[in-house]
Parts: C-alpha cells; sequence; structure tokens
C-alpha cells in the first residue's frame, strides 16, 4: 500500500514530483539539486558503512521522484546529523539540513520508519524535555528499552555507568513549570506528548 | 593571566550532560575559568537545547528550546557555552533570528523582550586563546612527556550557514603542547563518536568508536583528550577493543596544567582507570 500512495507533503493529495521537490528546497534552504554525485559525502558520513543509498544517494532518489522510497529508507534514521557531509560538499549542500527535512516529512506522512528504535529515542528525549525542561538520561535509557521490550540487552553497561555515577536517579529540573507546555504547544504537539 | 578583582563576568550555559553525567568535566572547567580571572554566572533556570533530538523530528522545538536560554542571557555579557553540541544549536538558533524578521517576531511574542542582536555566544576555548600565550616556565613543563591526540569530534565542525563562525581546530594542540605534551597527528581528529546512536544502535557505534580508538592507538598516544562531554561518554562505554586507552575532558588537563591538579572525585568517575597513567607520567603521586 504504502509504496505506491501519494505523498501528500503540500496538502494536496495530487502533489506533483515538482511540488516536492519545491517543498523539500523551501524547508531545507539548500539547493540539493547541485548535487553532481561525486560522493564526498558518503565518504565522511561515519554511518555509510550502515545505509543503503548512502547520503547522495537520498539525494538522487528525490531527484529521480522517489521521495516515498527515501522516507522509507533507513538512511534518514542512522543520520545523526554530525554535519560532516555538509562540511565536505564541494557544491556546498547542507545534506544534513535536507536528512532534518526527510525525518520530518516521514513523520508527517506518517510512514512507518525503518528504524523505529532511532525514532522512538528521540521521542523519548523530547518528552524528557517535556517533563523536566532538560534531559534525564537514567528515565529515557529505562522509558526506551520499556518501548523497544529490550529490557536486557546493554544491561553492563547501564550498570557500569550508575557504578561511575553517570546516571543521575532524580532529573534536574527547571524551576518555570509552565514554559515547556508553552513551547510544545506552539509547536502544536500533542498535549499527551510525542505517543506513549 | 588576570586574577582578581577585575575578574570578567560571562554567563554560562552548562548544558544537561556537563549538568550531569559529564560533572568532572564541569567541575574542572569552573576552576579553571576562575584560575583565568572569569567570573561565571549559571544563567539561570536554562533548558536543555534539544540536542540531537529535537531538531530530528521538528525543526520548531530545537528553535524554541535554544531561544528559551538566549532570553534568559543578560544583557552585555557574554554566554559562555561548554558543550559543542549545545553551542551550534544556540548558533544555529542565533543566525536564524539574524536572517528571518518572522522568527524575531515568534521570538519576541514568546519570551516578551527584543532579541538581542549583540549577544556574544563564546565556547569555552575562546577563553584559553590568549591567557596560554605568555606561558610561564612552570607551564611550560606542567605535562612534558604527555603524548595526546586531541579529539574534536563532529560538532565544532560548522554546516555551511556558519562558515563564518569561529573554528576552533588546532587549539587544544596549541594549548597543551605549550604547557609540554606533545600532540600526535592522528586519523580521527573530528570523526564523529556515533552520539545518540550509542543507545538506539549500539551495534553501529562500536565499530565507530573502536576505530577512533585505534587510530590513537596507532600512532603510540597515551591518551585521547576530549573536546566533548558527550564523546568523552561514548568512547569509553562503546569501545571494545581489548586495550583500552585513558581519556581525558580537555579541561581535566589544563586543570593539571594550571597546578591545581586533577580531584580523585572527577578520576573515580573515569571508565578508563588513568591513575596509572598519570603517576607514570609524574602528574600525580
Ligand atoms: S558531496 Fe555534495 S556534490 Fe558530492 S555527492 Fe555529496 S551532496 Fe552531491
Ligand atoms: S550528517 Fe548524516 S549523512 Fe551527513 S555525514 Fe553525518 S551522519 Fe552522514
Amino acid at each position: 500500500m504504502e509504496t505506491t500512495a501519494p505523498i501528500r507533503i503540500t496538502a494536496k493529495p495530487s502533489s506533483t514530483h515538482w511540488d516536492l521537490i519545491r517543498t523539500i528546497l523551501a524547508q531545507s534552504r539548500t539547493e540539493f539539486r547541485r548535487c553532481f554525485h561525486c560522493q564526498s559525502c558518503g565518504g565522511g558520513c561515519p554511518v555509510s558503512h550502515a545505509m543503503t543509498y548512502r547520503p547522495n544517494g537520498i539525494i538522487r532518489l528525490i531527484q529521480l521522484g522517489l521521495v516515498r522510497e527515501a522516507l522509507q529508507s533507513s538512511d534518514i534514521w542512522l543520520c545523526i546529523g554530525c554535519n560532516t557531509c555538509s562540511m565536505v560538499c564541494p557544491q556546498a549542500i547542507d545534506i544534513a539540513a535536507l536528512m532534518d527535512v526527510m525525518r520530518h516529512m516521514a513523520i508527517e506522512e506518517g510512514v512507518s520508519p525503518a528504524e523505529p528504535g532511532i525514532l522512538a529515542f528521540h521521542r523519548e528525549v523530547v518528552n524528557s524535555i517535556h517533563r523536566y525542561g532538560r534531559t534525564h538520561k537514567l528515565e529515557i535509557m529505562l522509558r526506551y528499552k520499556i518501548r523497544m521490550l529490550d529490557m536486557f540487552s546493554d544491561f553492563d553497561v547501564g550498570l557500569k555507568m550508575l557504578a561511575k555515577r553517570k546516571l543521575d536517579l532524580r532529573p534536574s529540573k527547571i524551576s518555570d513549570r509552565k514554559v515547556m507546555k508553552r513551547i510544545f504547544e506552539a509547536c502544536r504537539v500533542p498535549p499527551n506528548g510525542y505517543g506513549r | 593571566m588576570a586574577m582578581g578583582a577585575d575578574a570578567i563576568e560571562l554567563s554560562y550555559f552548562p548544558g544537561c550532560s556537563l549538568a550531569t553525567s559529564a560533572r568532572e568535566n564541569n567541575r574542572s572547567l569552573l576552576k579553571v575559568c576562575k584560575k583565568l580571572g572569569y567570573r561565571i554566572v549559571e544563567l539561570e533556570d536554562w533548558n536543555c537545547c534539544g540536542s540531537s533530538s529535537a531538531h530530528s523530528i521538528q525543526s520548531d522545538l530545537a528553535f524554541h528550546f535554544a531561544c528559551r536560554n538566549l532570553a534568559l542571557a543578560p544583557a552585555g555579557r557574554p554566554l559562555l557555552v561548554a558543550c559543542p553540541s549545545c553551542m551550534l544549536r544556540l548558533q544555529q538558533a542565533q543566525l536564524h533570528l539574524k536572517e528571518d524578521p518572522q522568527a524575531c517576531e515568534t521570538y519576541e511574542r514568546m519570551w516578551g523582550r527584543p532579541v538581542d542582536p549583540n549577544l556574544d555566544i563564546l565556547h569555552f576555548f575562546e577563553l584559553l586563546e590568549g591567557a596560554f600565550r605568555a606561558a610561564g616556565p612552570e607551564l611550560k613543563t606542567a605535562l612534558k612527556g604527555l603524548r595526546f591526540v586531541p579529539y574534536y569530534g563532529c560538532m565544532l565542525i560548522r554546516p555551511p550557514a556558519l562558515r563564518h563562525a569561529k573554528d576552533y581546530h588546532g587549539l587544544m594542540e596549541k594549548i597543551l603542547s605549550a604547557c609540554g605534551a606533545q600532540p600526535l597527528v592522528w586519523s580521527h581528529p573530528s570523526r564523529c563518536c556515533g552520539t545518540f546512536l550509542s543507545v538506539a544502535k549500539p551495534a553501529v557505534v562500536t565499530p565507530m568508536v573502536n576505530q577512533i580508538i585505534q587510530g590513537a592507538i596507532d600512532v603510540e598516544a597515551d591518551c585521547i583528550v576530549t573536546a566533548c562531554a558527550m564523546c568523552y561518554l561514548n568512547l569509553e562505554i562503546r569501545c571494545s577493543l581489548k586495550h583500552q586507552l585513558p581519556i581525558f575532558h580537555f579541561s581535566e588537563l589544563l586543570s593539571i596544567a594550571l597546578g591545581m591538579g586533577i580531584k580523585k572525585s572527577w578520576l573515580t568517575r573515569h571508565l578508563v582507570d588513568p591513575v596509572p597513567l598519570l603517576k607514570a607520567k609524574g602528574f600525580m603521586h
């Protein structure tokens, strides 16, 4: 189903390929059509070994009108936003910014993420900020593990971090209790945060 | 080195990592700042900058998180940031405010005050440049014999929009070598440590971290010196090599260099015990 459904990014079910490119250009504010596929970005990308298309491959998919394939790829989630690609690109394309836009689109479009764990992690971090105004690492990790139904992997690392007092038991909180609610409302995040 | 009454005041944004998991980084950094003659005032009620997660899923969130902190900063005082990732987020928000009048309007509506176009966001490294130039004789040998590789990580790399922002690469080499340590040329000074994938995809991150540490071992380094607390953590928890190297926060070595030593309470927070190395080099008894 998903592979053939039209992309609604511009809120019109009939979005053409050109509409999509224009939307991605406007949101990423980077002229990715300049890409001549030299692959310098992939060469420098620290996670390209785990990717399917690699950064320039994502650009190629968009150019070819295969936006949905790009949105369904693991690559957009594996990208850690390290900016290495953006720094080395001879065409000064901000590929990291483009990857951000692809993730936002995938979420808006309800494309089921190829890396649900990574999205779940991001959501736990953002929810933690919603609750406390700061991140509480221990709780993020526990909630993430519960969400992924994976309580036992990495147990040893968790214990080591606790023993070295790198994981505080209690969160550090901001004192303005209302401000996060205001920010989240301004961003139209549902009141219960990013899903449970 | 300026000291005493004419201390320069700075607002300080520690960020979540330094406030919690990398407390030893925070403490050593504050000590060094004080010694260099700065008065550090923590930004009151600062919030998380959103880290890698907020901008990954929603750009408005990342923008507002950063802006609230900018709005908390009192006028006329530079804002000091220690974490490269927070630094990047705050700089990006500031740039967005400078370029987009609509963003300024949103800011003013949200925070009830005008954007301060002159707010100077400073990275900790910037305080050091001048301070070590006039190194005294004790300083020149303070870290004698320490072979290190400088590890900047990726967050000090500037995306195209920030290409005119200050470039800090080379500073750790410059300063630590002024203190007698020996910087080594190596393969991975700006390689990404894997950041949050360390939680969600440890199997992807372990080879990345191993490569970095192997790179340091290949040039026979005694230790790795990090600019970023998150890198520090990943290098420590995700390395699966038999032979691991001690890792230091840059600020910890500066504390030793400035004659203030390294505290036991910082050392016990290291996963790879640095004490044997420090003793062998005579930096600790
Ligand atoms: S480095 Fe730039 S021009 Fe080269 S392939 Fe990547 S995006 Fe395209
Ligand atoms: S920003 Fe993403 S795509 Fe670019 S080098 Fe880093 S991980 Fe790879």
